[in-house]
This record gives C-alpha cells, sequence and structure tokens, in this order.
C-alpha cells in the first residue's frame, strides 16, 4: 500500500509538480477553445457541401471525409509536423496541431452533421422553400436547427473525442497537460505527474461523459 | 522555370526517393503486421469484456453496475494515451513490468469495454418491454430471456455503432509507437529520422490508407445496410 | 365444468407509488370457463390479467393457481408461467425468429424438449390457429391478425391450463379481428380455461361464460353475459353497458 502511494500519489511530487501541470492544463483549454470550433465550422461546411447540386463536389466531400478518417489522427499530426518540412513548409507545433485538427475533426464532423441533415425530412425544406425563404434561409432556419437537435448525442460524443485529441499534441512537444506530466515524470521517476494528468481530464471531461450517456440512452430506439 | 523543376525534382527527392522507399519498405511492412494483429486482437478483446459487462450490468444488481459506470466513466474520459502513459511508466514502480505493447493492448482493449458496454447497454434498453414480458410470460428465466430474446435483437440495433467506434479504437494503435511499439508510424518515422528522408513517412501513409479505407468504406455500407428499421 | 376454481385471486391489492389501482379484488375462475373482464379504460383490468402471471408484482392479497399462491417468494414463478399462457395486445413476436421459432424457443429451452420435437410441437400449435403454411416467416412478413395468431400458437405449445388474453384485438385492422376471435372460440370449444380483457362486446355476449365488469380498482358485478348486459344491477355498470353499441 505505502509503495503504491510513493509511486502514484506522492504528496511531495504533487506539490513539486502542480505549477507546471497548472501551466499545461492552461494550454490543453486554449487548445480545446481552438480547435473544436475550428472542427464544426469545418465540419458544418464540409455537410453543406456534402449536399451540392454538383455531383463532383458530393464525390469530393465522401474522398475528403473516407480519406481523414481513414488516418489515425496522429499519423495525420506527426505527417504534417515532422514531414512537410522536407516540402520547405515549417510550421511551429501548435499550427501544425490545429492544421492536422482542422483535417480530422472537419471529417469527423462533417459526417455527423450530414447524418443530421438527412434525418431531416426534404418536406421540411419544401415547405419553407414554399414560404418564399431562400435556399440559404432554408438551411438556416428549418433544415440545421431540427438536424442538430437529431444528431445531438453523436455531436456531443465527437467533442468529447475531440478533447481528448489534444493530448496527441504532446507528442509535438506542445507543452500542454500531458506533455508537462511527461517531463515532470521524467525528471522525478515517479508515475504521480501523470495520476495528477489523469486527473485533471477526469475533472474536465467527466461532466461531458455523464451529459452523453444521459442523452444516448434518451434516443436510441427514438431514431 | 528551371527553378521550378528544381523545386518539383527537390519534392520528389525527398517524399517520393525510391531507393528509401525500397530499404525501408521490409520495415513497413513488418509494422504493417504488427498494426493488424494488434488491432485485431483488441477489437476481439474489447467487445468480448463489453459485452460481458453489459450482460453483467443488465441485472441491475446495485454494486456491480456502480463499478461498471465507473469504470465505463473513466475510461470514456482519459484520454487513452495518458493510460497507456500511466501502465507503461507507473507500474514498473510497483514492480509490475509491462511492455510498450502490452500497455496499448490493455489500454485500447478496456476503452473499447467501456465504450461498447455503453453502446450494448443502450441496445438492451431500447427493445421493447413487451419482449421481456412476451419471454417471461412463456417461462424463460431472466438470463434465458436476455439470452434469446433481447440480446439478438440488441446487438442487431447496435451494429452501426459500434461498427464506426470500433474502427476509431483500432486507429488508436498508432499510439504504441510513443512507448516504441515498431507498428506502422513507428516504423515510418524511425525510417524518417535514418534516412534524414521523408519518403518512409509516406510509406507509413499509404500503409495506413490501404489497412483503413476499406474499413471505412465497410463503416460506410454497414451503416446504410443496418438503418434502423423497425417492424 | 368443475367447482374448484384453477385461479382463484384474494384480496388483490396493487398500486404505483400512491395511485391505487387494484383496491382488494377477488375473482375466482373454474376449469374450461372463459372469463371475460369488461369495464372503462384505467379500470384496473389489464393490471388484474398481470398480476395472474406476476408480470405485476401486486401489493396485498393472493393469486392462488391449480393451489398454489404464486405471489409467495418461494413459488417458481418460470415453472407457473409455463401453465399460464399469455396473449399480448401488440403480439410481442420476436422480429428475429421465424414463426416456428417463436413457438418453438419455450418448448426448448424450458421445457427442454430436443430441437426436432419442439419444432413438431411448434408446427402442431401453428397448424392449431391455421397457419401451418407460414411456419417459416417471420413477423414482418406476416398481417397482425396473423402475428396475434402466431403470438397465440406460442402461448398454446406449452399446453397451459390457462390463457390469459390482454386486448388481443385491439390493436388490429377491423378486417382482422375476425381471424382471432375465431381461434378463441375454437379454443373454448376445446375446453381451454381462459380469462379475457377485451372491448369485443359482441363476442363476450356470444361465448363468454360469466362477465366481470370492473371500475375504479372494483369488480363492480359480475355474472352470465345476458344478465349484465341485458339486465344490469348496478347503476356503475348499467351507465357503462348503455354506452357500448350493440
Amino acid at each position: 500500500m505505502e509503495f503504491i502511494l510513493q509511486n502514484f500519489f506522492n504528496w511531495d511530487i504533487v506539490t513539486q509538480a502542480w505549477p507546471l501541470l497548472l501551466r499545461g492544463f492552461g494550454m490543453t483549454l486554449i487548445l480545446m477553445a481552438a480547435v473544436i470550433p475550428v472542427g464544426c465550422i469545418g465540419g458544418l461546411t464540409v455537410a453543406l457541401l456534402g449536399q451540392s447540386r454538383f455531383r463532383a463536389v458530393r464525390w469530393l466531400t465522401i474522398i475528403y471525409v473516407d480519406f481523414f478518417r481513414a488516418f489515425p489522427p496522429l499519423v495525420l499530426l506527426i505527417f504534417i509536423y515532422a514531414g512537410l518540412p522536407f516540402a520547405g513548409i515549417d510550421l511551429p507545433a501548435i499550427v501544425s496541431v490545429c492544421l492536422a485538427f482542422l483535417l480530422n475533426s472537419s471529417a469527423y464532423y462533417g459526417e455527423v452533421f450530414r447524418a443530421g441533415i438527412e434525418s431531416v425530412g426534404t418536406g421540411q425544406a419544401e415547405a419553407a422553400r414554399s414560404t418564399g425563404l431562400s435556399g440559404f434561409q432554408t438551411t438556416t432556419y428549418v433544415v440545421l436547427p431540427q438536424a442538430i437537435r437529431n444528431v445531438l448525442p453523436d455531436l456531443v460524443s465527437n467533442t468529447l473525442e475531440v478533447a481528448k485529441l489534444t493530448s496527441l499534441a504532446s507528442v509535438v512537444a506542445l507543452p500542454e497537460l500531458l506533455y508537462s506530466a511527461d517531463m515532470a515524470r521524467s525528471v522525478t521517476f515517479n508515475a504521480t505527474p501523470i495520476v495528477m494528468a489523469a486527473v485533471l481530464y477526469l475533472v474536465l471531461l467527466w461532466p461531458l461523459v455523464r451529459l452523453l450517456s444521459r442523452i444516448e440512452h434518451r434516443s436510441m430506439g427514438s431514431r | 522555370m528551371n527553378a521550378d523543376i528544381t523545386q518539383w525534382d527537390r519534392f520528389l527527392a525527398s517524399f517520393f526517393d525510391l531507393a528509401v522507399m525500397q530499404k525501408y519498405l521490409p520495415d513497413i511492412v513488418d509494422g504493417f503486421l504488427l498494426t493488424c494483429h494488434l488491432a485485431i486482437l483488441i477489437v476481439i478483446s474489447g467487445l468480448v469484456l463489453g459485452l460481458i459487462l453489459a450482460v453483467i450490468r443488465a441485472y441491475e444488481f446495485w454494486l456491480t453496475s456502480w463499478l461498471i459506470v465507473v469504470f465505463a466513466d473513466v475510461m470514456r474520459a482519459l484520454p487513452p494515451l495518458v493510460f497507456i502513459l500511466l501502465l507503461y511508466f507507473g507500474l514498473p514502480g510497483v514492480g509490475l513490468n509491462l511492455s510498450g505493447y502490452a500497455a496499448t493492448y490493455v489500454t485500447l482493449t478496456l476503452v473499447l469495454a467501456a465504450f461498447s458496454e455503453e453502446i450494448f447497454r443502450a441496445g438492451i434498453l431500447a427493445t421493447p418491454k413487451g419482449q421481456w414480458e412476451a419471454a417471461r410470460s412463456t417461462g424463460l428465466g431472466f438470463g434465458q430471456s436476455l439470452a434469446y430474446v433481447i440480446m439478438p435483437q440488441a446487438i442487431r440495433m447496435t451494429v452501426p455503432p459500434l461498427t464506426n467506434r470500433t474502427i476509431a479504437i483500432a486507429k488508436n494503435t498508432a499510439l504504441g509507437t510513443v512507448v516504441g511499439v515498431g507498428e506502422i508510424l513507428n516504423q515510418a518515422t524511425t525510417g524518417q529520422s535514418f534516412s534524414g528522408n521523408a519518403s518512409p513517412l509516406v510509406l507509413g501513409a499509404l500503409a495506413y490508407l490501404i489497412l483503413f479505407i476499406p474499413v471505412v468504406v465497410f463503416g460506410r455500407w454497414v451503416e446504410t445496410r443496418f438503418a434502423w428499421r423497425r417492424t | 365444468m368443475s367447482d374448484t376454481p384453477i385461479l382463484d385471486v384474494q384480496g388483490l391489492r396493487k398500486s404505483y407509488g400512491k395511485l391505487e389501482v387494484l383496491k382488494g379484488v377477488d375473482l375466482a375462475v373454474r376449469e374450461r370457463e372463459l372469463v371475460f373482464i369488461i369495464g372503462p379504460s384505467g379500470s384496473g383490468k389489464s393490471t388484474l390479467l398481470r398480476c395472474c402471471n406476476r408480470l405485476e408484482e401486486s401489493n396485498g392479497g393472493a393469486v392462488i393457481f391449480d393451489g398454489t399462491d404464486i405471489t409467495a417468494k418461494s413459488t417458481n414463478i418460470n415453472a407457473v408461467r409455463q401453465k399460464i399462457g399469455m396473449v399480448f395486445q401488440s403480439f410481442n413476436l420476436y422480429p428475429h425468429m421465424s414463426a416456428e421459432g417463436n413457438v418453438a424457443l419455450a418448448l426448448r429451452k424450458v421445457l427442454k424438449r430436443p430441437k426436432a420435437e419442439a419444432l413438431e410441437r411448434a408446427r402442431a400449435a401453428l397448424d392449431r390457429v391455421g397457419l401451418s403454411d407460414k411456419a417459416e416467416n417471420y413477423p414482418n412478413q406476416l398481417s397482425g391478425g396473423q402475428q396475434q395468431r402466431v403470438a397465440i400458437a406460442r402461448a398454446l405449445a406449452l399446453e397451459p391450463k390457462m390463457v390469459l388474453f390482454d386486448e388481443p384485438t385491439s390493436a388490429l385492422d377491423p378486417e382482422l379481428v375476425g381471424s382471432v376471435l375465431e381461434v378463441m372460440r375454437d379454443l373454448r370449444t376445446a375446453g381451454m380455461t381462459m380469462l379475457v380483457v377485451s372491448h369485443e362486446m359482441r363476442f363476450a355476449r356470444e361465448a363468454a361464460d360469466r362477465v366481470v365488469f370492473m371500475d375504479e380498482g372494483h369488480i363492480v358485478e359480475e355474472g352470465p353475459p345476458e344478465q349484465v348486459f341485458g339486465d344490469p344491477q348496478m347503476p356503475r355498470t348499467r351507465d357503462f353497458v348503455s354506452r357500448i353499441d350493440h
């Protein structure tokens, strides 16, 4: 028992590592605040392009979505971070991370929004157009609000995934929470900082998981 | 004009150097096979464990239910990379040495078990109450009703969300590279740093596309094939 | 018709939270009897029926079936349920099994019959409800009336001593009701004990041995159909009967 406390819940190390981890946590929050909206907007764009009149555009979005869903996000990130310099493009870590997230999560959000848009019957759009609303107005005021409500669980679930994915930025030396924790671990030779990081992730994301459980159980079967 | 051509040559030389590719192809193939069998092991054990947990939870015994909820919540809320590092660097401190491969396998299996338990459970709850009543009214016990009447319907309902989740978690095998598992990404980055050339990365990316494009397309097919349809 | 009741409900009570649905109900059903329960919606008819095989747990009183109190915790309810068939308003057929699979499941898993024997008995039961040609069809390939007859076959295959019918025709299109009533009529001729909750008053009048009128958790009046429909004694019964069209 003593042994476990020493290695995972060492109070001395907690107090030492705390300032470093707090800075990392701040960086993680900034990262989430940047990549979640970027992914959402990108995904919405992809979904709307997927409804295009032009078959070529629809096909291109399907290829785009499947292509980036096939890549593990870490592979995408490393490709951008370690590969692009060979093409003479040297991006700072944070830009690499944002670019990788834009490509990856816009594909996933795009699929969610597409399912939402397709779940709204064509009658809704016809009714809106028959009252003189433009195509853009129809989408904004009639189709999207219903679409988003219909896929709310998937939207929340995807957002949770994106939030967790920010931990990948540690691999390209961006000093977010996990990176800071791993730094502290390698200096102290003790796993306590990683336990601390885990606790901070739990504090931040557990409420989202609970919310997800509630709305998921309500939605299955009624779809 | 001339400058453009040299630019293009440089690009080709950095990303598609055939000699480099040839040299590192065997490593990438090794990584490909490792990724495949790690992913398959994770998918099998994760889904089986998730199903077992969902069945235990269906009995609604408060202690087991509570434990399963906590387990599922924690595994869903934690980024998998955090858990991998925790197992890999933490356990040796208590005398348990886990290889990077084992740490990745255990983590992703538990993550898939947590997600699939929730999905199976949602399927069980979504099966109409009348199905339970009909089964029980013919004298089938709780376990028998669950096994023969409820689960076959619940599993069918859960195929699309389960497929997508399983694919996403299988792709996370790439995280193993951080703890030295020689899967595709690891071989590719090693090759890249040894050769000072991006061609091994391109090979690695191709390997992932070859592996996962069919899987993603299959997932798309499953989604339409099993679209909710009730009689 | 023997005199000892096969089903004896004594002072049965059931509440959902504060709402008391059954307020002390006594009802005896003798062997080979067809008893019809009528009454306005919310009167507790279906709850009473569902307490008879413990799909609902009662809060007081007793349900004696064939000599055993089924509300007792020590009773092996699964063994009792083999002997009490139940037919539901919404059929509740298993959508992932064919008609014969639906009927054979309990034969195999509860009575532990070998597969071949179970299927043979399932087909015999389907034959009894006039569906021997639909044995391999799945529920979504059958009409509502056919689905309900499969559900009846599923109950009959276990050779129950009694069958409970919970509004068996309410979910059916009018033109399909006849085929289900036909089967119930055949069952009565064969001497099956039946307890039926239904709104098919014409059928009650013609086929029931006894009609029970329930209102607000009580049995208000019971008697032969001629009496309950033709000459009701209680004002509430009179009121209810006068509203149904003949």
